[in-house]
């Protein structure tokens, strides 16, 4: 009792590949070099040799494990590619600075004389012009219709410093050209194009009763993929909120002058602001949300494995049963159980392995790059990609193994308990 | 009905079998609860009846963007409309970021629009007595343990007050509850004072985040949704006004698309479970081909035998299905009491159990359908000879 359940949990938490790997090679000798091991593995080659006569019962495991590995992927990817949209939007050597307490950047207000001593911190790294490399954000709010469902959606509107360009290095224009400083042009970002109606380059748009032109289209490979940019100051006077932004992004002389930065601001008096290295402050967006999606797919998962188990059960008890006089001669003519127990588990892992890389494959075929969007911290969407990665697919192969693990080692037991007098009067 | 004792001993001829099969259908219908409970909170969040007669007046621009005070005026004299009343968001903290609840500035009257919310008068008059008054919802002065007469400190997120300090203190002095169960999901709100947040924050004085429009006359929601938006047409603050349900899921619908999920995952599931019980079905009634040629041998027209294997594989899933059903609304009933209403969660209730039986019927009637066609071919002479 203790194996069926100590081994699978080892299988998924604890077993990197080479683990596994290992595994495989020692058995892999024990099979070539024992006597024990060739006796189990003679029979275990019957035993999946028969597999075609059982089609039916065997596409049970195969297709049953595969519904659990692709659902629990496909889950996992949605997370994954949420967490992973929002993380690679922070690096450790820019700053976002915002109002104290204000936790994201939509609820933030910097006034224009904080901006200005903030970006005067001798922390600040300045371009070859002798300027800080600093820009003053406007983050503000736009419902648009989406084109999937055609009901209104928040889309984040930036506006951004003249030296913005110089803080995403990233971002490279795929259509179009840059906005001009003090007009009202917007650039649109990819992952935006793709969700909302009517945000091709050359085509306008009404923000808060004024006509701007999309003049170009970019690609940052991040969050800011969700967003459309114009000028601070032009979005800041559509939306009538004067010199003041929402929060100053900065980059900083080098990754280790955060804390001397933090350090200068707070013992400014004029100031209240809150600072933290954009990895941090995106990273903490993507924590909940990804949190919640790890924990649904894992129960998800956890209860279709559950119902995958006893299907795996009830098709290796027939498979077993099929065999029984079979069986009972090996043992009546001088095989011990092990060599049973070990085929009939091989075999069903065999089918497990079959149904997790089909249901691997089909989560990877499907999702893989599938681009859906939620609401971020900022009320807006936050578009993302699903991100079905090597290591997802592997955990989902090891969920694969440990069902399969549990849906043989009973069947394996009673076929080699089964007292061989008894087994060869079976049909 | 009378073969039932037929029916029961045939399912049970192979007890490990049976007892496999009904967990797998057990485990999927646990699912199956669950998730269904997860898509009626979302989908009651947008299509409440209790909110067909009112109206919620934004900015056009995004609910994000304030709207000036200065319209209350000019929307109460809307022909149409009942009472009118506003509100603001707030974005306070409770001690840490994951305890997140909405909590809103709200005007004099603004309960009263809400008529679902049950609130005792003396409460009522507390409320609109006290400067920095709160009401709360049952579930939310449950789960942090909140009494009448306690001090909620809440931190600002987006509203400093004017000296800069980011803590507001609320006098708890009310709590209401849902009427109807199926909004307990709204209990979970803090109240306060619109005159107070006016007159203490440092930022959005004299305006408001949404109005919110009782009307005379549900008839005519539309024409006076379209008046309202008239009022602000071509200013710098123009309008929309949308009903409460209408506003409330395309607000649910930015989240997710919630069904698409469900409904991805469930027919997942549901494909594996008609294979997993067909396979078992047709296994039983292959072992049973000399037994269904004897009872045919003694009568049996083919009808019954084909109603009998049909009856089995229904018995089947509705056992298997209805205990599962069963375990998820324990499950779902222990975290709502746990957790509270705030996740989102409903009650595995009549139309859950409703769809739940009709899926097991169907699903039943799929996997039987084969093997019974079969049984009700066999001939009986080569049935019973095992050919």
């Amino acid at each position: 009792m203790a194996v069926a359940v100590v081994v699978p949990i080892v299988l998924l938490t604890a077993s990197p590949w080479w683990l596994l790997l290992a595994l495989v090679g020692v058995l892999a000798a024990w099979m070539a070099f024992t006597r024990i091991g060739r006796q189990s593995w003679s029979v275990t080659q019957v035993g999946i040799a028969t597999i075609p006569q059982r089609l039916g019962s065997s596409s049970v495991v195969v297709v049953g494990i595969a519904g659990v590995v692709g659902v629990l992927v496909a889950l996992l990817a949605m997370g994954a590619g949420f967490a992973a949209t929002l993380q690679e939007t922070g690096t450790d050597d820019t700053v976002i600075v915002m109002r104290a307490g204000a936790q994201t950047e939509i609820n933030s207000v910097v006034d224009h004389d904080t901006a200005v001593l903030v970006t005067q911190a001798p922390q600040v790294l300045k371009n070859a012009q002798g300027r800080p490399i600093a820009s003053p954000e406007l983050v503000v709010v736009a419902a648009l219709a989406k084109k999937s469902t055609g009901l209104d959606a928040n889309v984040e509107v930036r506006g951004v410093g003249e030296r913005a360009w110089d803080l995403r290095p990233n971002l490279k224009i795929i259509a179009g050209r840059k906005f001009k400083p003090g007009l009202r042009e917007l650039l649109v970002g990819k992952g935006a194009v793709g969700q909302f109606k009517d945000l091709d380059v050359g085509s306008t748009l009404k923000l808060n009763g004024q006509v701007w032109t999309i003049v170009g289209a970019f690609d940052s490979g991040d969050a800011h993929n969700s967003e459309l940019w114009g000028d601070t100051d032009v979005v800041g006077s559509t939306y009538r909120r004067g010199s003041s932004t929402t929060s100053i992004i900065l980059r900083l002389t080098e990754a280790g002058a955060f804390d001397a930065l933090k350090a200068t601001l707070a013992s400014d008096p004029r100031i209240k602001v809150d600072v933290s290295t954009t990895r941090d402050y995106y990273n903490k967006q993507s924590e909940n949300l990804a949190q919640i999606i790890r924990v649904l797919g894992t129960t998800v998962g956890t209860i279709m494995a559950i119902g995958a188990i006893f299907g795996a059960l009830n098709t290796m008890y027939a498979a077993v049963a099929a065999r029984a006089r079979e069986i009972a001669t090996l043992r009546a003519i001088g095989f011990r159980g092990l060599p049973v127990i070990v085929s009939v588990l091989l075999e069903t892992m065999l089918l497990a392995i079959l149904g997790g890389a089909l249901g691997a494959a089909l989560a990877w075929a499907i999702f893989d790059n599938y681009t859906a969007s939620t609401l971020g911290a900022n009320f807006s969407q936050v578009v993302f990609a699903f991100n079905v990665s090597p290591a997802l697919l592997w955990s989902g192969l090891k969920w694969a193994l440990a069902i399969g693990f549990i849906g043989g080692l009973f069947p394996a037991v009673r076929a080699a308990r089964l007292p061989v007098t008894v087994g060869l009067r079976e049909l | 009905m009378k073969y039932f004792h037929l029916i029961w001993s045939a399912l049970f001829r192979r007890k490990t079998r049976t007892v496999f099969t009904l967990l797998s259908v057990l485990a999927a219908f646990l699912l199956f609860g669950l998730l269904d409970s997860v898509r009626t909170a979302f989908a009651n969040a947008g299509g409440s009846v209790a909110g067909v007669d009112r109206l919620i007046t934004v900015s056009k621009v995004s609910f994000t963007m304030a709207l000036p005070k200065s319209l209350l005026p000019r929307i109460e004299a809307v022909p149409g409309i009942a009472q009118v009343s506003y509100a603001n968001w707030f974005g306070g903290i409770y001690q840490d970021p994951k305890n997140f609840f909405p909590n809103e500035a709200v005007a004099e009257n603004f309960l009263d629009l809400y008529p679902e919310w049950s609130l005792s008068d003396a409460e009522r008059t507390a409320f609109k007595g006290t400067r920095t008054g709160a009401v709360v919802g049952a579930t939310l002065a449950r789960k942090f343990n909140w009494k009448l007469g306690d001090k909620i400190p809440l931190q600002a997120t987006i509203f400093p007050q004017k000296d800069g300090s980011n803590t507001w203190t609320f006098d708890l002095v009310g709590i209401f509850h849902a009427k109807d169960p199926k909004l307990e999901g709204q209990e979970n709100v803090l109240f306060f004072n619109w005159s107070y947040f006016d007159e203490a924050s440092r930022f959005r004085n004299g305006s408001v985040g949404w109005y919110a429009t009782k009307l005379s006359d549900r008839g005519r929601a539309d024409q006076v949704a379209q008046a309202i938006d008239r009022l602000s047409a071509d200013s710098d603050h123009e309008t929309k006004t949308q009903s409460e349900q209408a506003f409330t899921a395309a607000l649910v619908s930015q989240f997710a698309d919630i069904g698409l999920i469900v409904g991805a995952i469930m027919g997942a599931v549901f494909f594996t479970l008609v294979l997993l019980t067909g396979n078992t079905m047709a296994q039983a009634v292959r072992e049973r081909v000399p037994e269904l040629a004897v009872l045919k041998t003694i009568g049996f027209s083919n009808k019954s035998v084909l109603g009998l294997v049909l009856s089995e594989s229904v018995l089947l899933l509705v056992l298997g299905g209805v205990i599962g059903l069963a375990v998820a609304g324990v499950v779902v009933g222990i975290v709502r009491v746990k957790l509270g209403a705030t996740v989102p969660l409903a009650r595995v209730g009549g139309p859950i159990w409703l769809r739940g039986l009709a899926l097991m019927v169907v699903i039943g009637f799929i996997v039987g359908v084969l093997p019974a066609i079969r049984g009700m071919r066999l001939r009986i002479v080569d049935a019973l000879s095992g050919r």
